[in-house]
């Protein structure tokens, strides 16, 4: 019997395309993820705001909102959408390896 | 005597108040609602007021002519709740104390949050349709109105009756058809939403409605401020909008006790248990309606469902039984789409709104997801359904847990 060793492992997204196991992450993934959304550097401002969010996730089950992030994360809202462009909410938990926020419906 | 508390004489609180006042016992419980207004408004009607369709004062009742005679009403504002003493300060100084409080406070707008939104030309050229102030002023302005781009903007999620800002841009479209002047008006929707809606279905087939309708929708657009003095929105990156007249849909929040009670999230929103209504971490505390955080949309139809899971599980806490009711986040929402059609949605936290048809004994069925003239005679009849059953907690045909009866799963 023969052993067969995998090389690399499909990782599985969810409808909205990001991940569908939060055990999946790690922080090469999420530079790979980063970088798919255009974001090529992940500087210690976007890693503050990284783990914020998995820290809120942890705890409470869904991701913060943007008016949140500002309040609690010490990064305000201009920089946030610099180092996220186009949503930051969005963008900062699909790089965090975090469902979409729910925010409402 | 115990006391039941409710904070807040709206929709959810005089629904409470009414099924409470048929079922504690007047030797064992008193039960009084503080607010601190004297009118209801019937908020589903605001919408309907810049286009003329009601005036306000068709639409305002007395709060106390739908709280039930042993209910004691207080007129005033609430400074704070100090839950760790199960006490409620009022504005006035007075302490109440409880034995059991809900929390139905409300959510309301705050265009002071948004960067340049409220100065000289907030009820001028900026207008909101959320307030009976706002949507007066409105309905004077579009009298008169000659034309030009017409702006609606939602600031920020959630809101209160996500679906209204469509409704208000369906019914601009017909409304501005039946005075002769559609072609010089120009509707756009400017929304943070990636689409006309949240959920995917319905985000496609409104999508569609606001295209055959000729309204623009510029989508993920993050509001940032509002430059009254060159008319244009500005988001967070920069991009930018222009209007003639904007239509504003400023972050909604809880009430400001909230906040001074320190028991809410950043939104003033108190954070509760989505399924027994118990607010997180207080003992004898609920939440019902808009004043909660919970993921289900902010709306009438919402705190009538919410109402029945609350009641069950209110009897039950007080006789020491754990909750046992659970809500699903059931939502059914009618949407007028101009011209005596519209449409309705019914969802919950699980399932999307789904296309298909929604079951009423002796009315229905109504067409789900679907433009139909019954959908908006099922709109227009909701007013009297509301002040003569709903808020006097009646049963309605229609169950607070949500079914799939009718509805065409993809």
């Amino acid at each position: 019997m023969g052993t067969m060793s995998i090389v690399a492992k499909p990782i599985e997204l969810d409808a909205d395309g990001h991940l569908a196991n939060r055990n999946d992450w790690n922080e090469d993934l999420a530079r790979d993820i980063a970088a798919q959304e255009g974001i090529t550097e992940l500087t210690p401002q976007h890693w503050a705001v990284i783990n914020f969010m998995r820290k809120v996730f942890e705890k409470e089950g869904d991701a913060p909102s943007i008016r949140r992030l500002t309040k609690e994360s010490g990064v305000d809202t201009k920089t946030l959408y610099q180092l996220f462009p186009k949503g930051p909410a969005k963008r900062a938990a699909k790089i965090a390896g975090l469902p979409k926020p729910k925010g409402c419906i | 005597m115990r006391q039941m508390l409710i904070l807040g004489g709206g929709t959810a609180g005089t629904i409470m108040a009414n099924k409470l006042a048929a079922a504690l016992d007047e030797r064992d419980w008193r039960i009084t609602v503080v607010d601190g207004t004297e009118e209801h408004y019937y908020q589903p009607g605001f919408l309907f007021v810049p286009f003329g369709i009601y005036r306000m004062r068709e639409i305002v009742k007395p709060r106390r002519q739908y709280l039930p005679g042993r209910i004691k009403f207080i007129l005033s504002g609430i400074e704070r709740i100090d839950a760790a003493r199960k006490s409620v300060t009022l504005a006035s100084g007075e302490a109440l104390r409880y034995d059991c409080l809900i929390v139905a406070t409300g959510a309301d707008i705050h265009p002071e949050q948004i960067d340049g939104m409220l100065d000289e030309e907030w009820g001028r050229s900026k207008f909101d349709f959320y307030t009976p102030k706002g949507a007066d002023r409105l309905a004077q302005f579009l009298k008169s109105w000659q034309g030009g781009k017409l702006v609606l903007s939602i600031a920020e999620m959630p809101i209160k009756c996500p679906v209204a800002p469509l409704e208000f841009l369906f019914l601009a479209d017909a409304y501005f058809t039946e005075r002769g002047m559609r072609d010089k008006v120009d509707l756009h929707l400017v929304t943070p939403l990636s689409g006309a809606f949240t959920k995917p279905t319905s985000s496609k087939v409104l999508g569609e409605f606001l295209e055959r309708k000729g309204i623009t929708v510029t989508p993920d657009f993050d509001l940032g401020r509002v430059d009254s003095k060159e008319k244009k929105l500005v988001a967070w990156d920069e991009t930018e909008v222009s209007y003639d007249v904007l239509v504003s849909i400023p972050p909604n929040m809880g009430d400001p006790c909230i906040a001074r009670s320190e028991m809410g999230n950043e939104l003033n929103f108190v954070p509760t248990n989505k399924e027994t209504l118990k607010a997180d971490g207080l003992e004898d505390v609920f939440v019902l309606g808009d004043a909660s955080n919970l993921p289900s949309s902010k709306a009438g139809s919402v705190a009538h469902f919410q109402s029945e899971i609350l009641f069950q599980n209110i009897l039950e806490h007080i006789e020491g039984r754990p909750a046992s009711a659970h809500f699903d986040g059931h939502a059914n929402c009618f949407i007028e789409s101009g011209f005596g059609k519209g449409l309705l949605i019914d969802f919950n936290y699980e399932t999307e709104p789904l296309p298909g048809e929604f079951p009423l004994p002796g009315i229905g069925p109504f067409k789900l997801l679907e433009e139909s003239p019954i959908n908006h005679y099922g709109k227009m009849m909701f007013r009297w359904v509301y002040w003569n059953l709903l808020l006097r907690g009646m049963e309605l045909p229609i169950e607070a847990e949500m079914s799939m009866a009718g509805k065409r799963a993809r």
